[in-house]
């Protein structure tokens, strides 16, 4: 089909098929470490030091080791304590607790960028703890990280790209399986970078907008 | 639990896995040193009048920033390998990393050549300096300064991503010797875990390394 070469439709198909895994381990494993990366940062903006600093400090592991070696690790669990869990199940966990780790310096950075005058005027309203952090200071903490938060969901993307080294058929490996049929290693890799491309780069202009937009109020 | 841990050949192995992790940091200073070289050209370029080096430069940096640092490498190793230049692991992914690090930094250059105000410059060029000078005694020095954290994390970055040349067959980094070592003696968690504490060091170092060279470089 494309320049007299063997590549097929059904090819191009299993390269989409590839990318909705791609997709799929992303959304997961960003809603998990967003979810966590909430919880964590409050705590690590909110708490005192002795809670803070070791958190913080097992978080900074996690960005500190390649994505590649937790991933091995993660999955040495699997046989360790004999939980058969499938590839993908692990994947999202190791993916997740990785986004955490990168979620929760975001959070804590937009929770100290809310002036604490703005959160104790909240408070001497008559609002609870929990009521002034859900209606004050994460709205406001949420405008101030979410272009970051963009970028951390569109970097999580590309590190999915990692997960096929324990087995999982995404998107970059699905481009190896047909290269091994159709010979064409740069065409093949070309269509698949064009795929990430198409995925990443109108939402990364959309952060970029966003972030100027709301930089100038 | 029914596992039982063997230290003891991971401990007898270490001195090759030290020797990869130098392998590692070897990989990682050029690909940071030739990518930040690259990066500051790629900056200048994305500023530059000629439409045509602006937008080599803005596709450069696009693709390095939108696309994931594996495909990359895999792109030169097995992308090139196809047109008849025959690559070896090491390179590709030497080639890989300065290519993902002189796109990220090329943005961040972006940013930093805006901190150094205009008005710097034509003073510079009003006292007779030519545009290279200029750029290289004022504009450089604060833009690298602006910048400094960032190109820490790069390299930090560049540190971590060296592991990646494991997935298209590098057996002399870190990650590499690692692998052979896990494959000869299915010793998998023990292995990684020595190895995942080697790249925490390595990535502390060279944070610490760079607080100090900050403060040696840039107090008053």
């Amino acid at each position: 089909m494309f320049f007299d070469s063997s590549l097929s439709w059904n090819d191009i198909l299993f390269l989409l098929d590839g990318a909705i895994v791609t997709i799929a381990i992303t959304l997961a494993s960003v809603a998990l470490g967003t979810i966590l990366g909430v919880l964590f940062g409050l705590v690590r903006a909110g708490a005192l030091w002795w809670i803070s600093w070791p958190l913080g400090g097992a978080l900074d592991i996690f960005r500190s080791v390649p994505l590649l070696i937790q991933l091995v690790l993660f999955n040495s669990f699997n046989s360790m304590f004999r939980l058969h869990w499938s590839p993908y199940v692990i994947a999202c966990i190791c993916l997740g607790i990785y986004t955490a780790a990168f979620c929760t310096e975001l959070v804590r950075s937009g929770v100290l960028a809310v002036p604490p005058a703005t959160r104790r005027a909240a408070r001497s309203l008559g609002m609870s703890w929990w009521q002034e952090v859900v209606s004050i200071t994460l709205p406001m903490a949420t405008r101030i990280v979410f272009p970051s938060w963009i970028g951390l969901s569109l970097g999580v993307m590309k590190d999915t790209s990692l997960v096929l080294w324990i087995g999982i058929i995404e998107l970059l490996r699905s481009s190896q399986i047909i290269t091994s049929r159709v010979q064409e290693p740069l065409l093949i890799l070309t269509i698949t970078g064009l795929i990430y491309f198409l995925m990443s780069f109108p939402i990364a202009r959309l952060g970029a907008h966003l972030e100027r937009r709301w930089q100038i109020q | 639990m029914s596992y039982t841990f063997q230290w003891r050949p991971v401990l007898r192995s270490l001195p090759e896995m030290l020797w990869g992790a130098s392998v590692t940091l070897e990989i990682a200073i050029m690909a940071m040193s030739v990518g930040t070289a690259l990066a500051i050209l790629l900056a200048l370029a994305k500023r530059s009048n000629l439409k045509i080096l602006s937008r080599l430069a803005g596709i450069w940096i696009e693709v390095a920033r939108n696309t994931p640092a594996l495909f990359q490498i895999y792109w030169i190793y097995f992308g090139l390998g196809s047109l008849g230049i025959g690559i070896e692991p090491y390179s590709a992914l030497v080639f890989g990393i300065t290519f993902n690090n002189a796109g990220y930094l090329a943005e961040t250059f972006r940013g930093g050549f805006s901190a150094v105000p205009e008005a710097q410059i034509r003073a510079a060029r009003s006292l007779g300096m030519g545009a290279v000078p200029t750029l290289w005694h004022i504009v450089l020095p604060q833009m690298l300064r602006v910048t400094f954290p960032a190109l820490t994390n790069q390299m930090v970055w560049s540190i971590l991503m060296t592991s990646l040349g494991a997935v298209v067959g590098l057996t002399s980094d870190l990650t590499g010797v690692t692998q052979q070592l896990n494959v000869v003696t299915y010793r998998t968690f023990e292995y990684f875990f020595v190895s995942a504490c080697l790249y925490y060091v390595m990535s502390k170092i060279c944070t610490i390394f760079a607080r100090l060279l900050a403060w040696r470089l840039f107090r008053y």
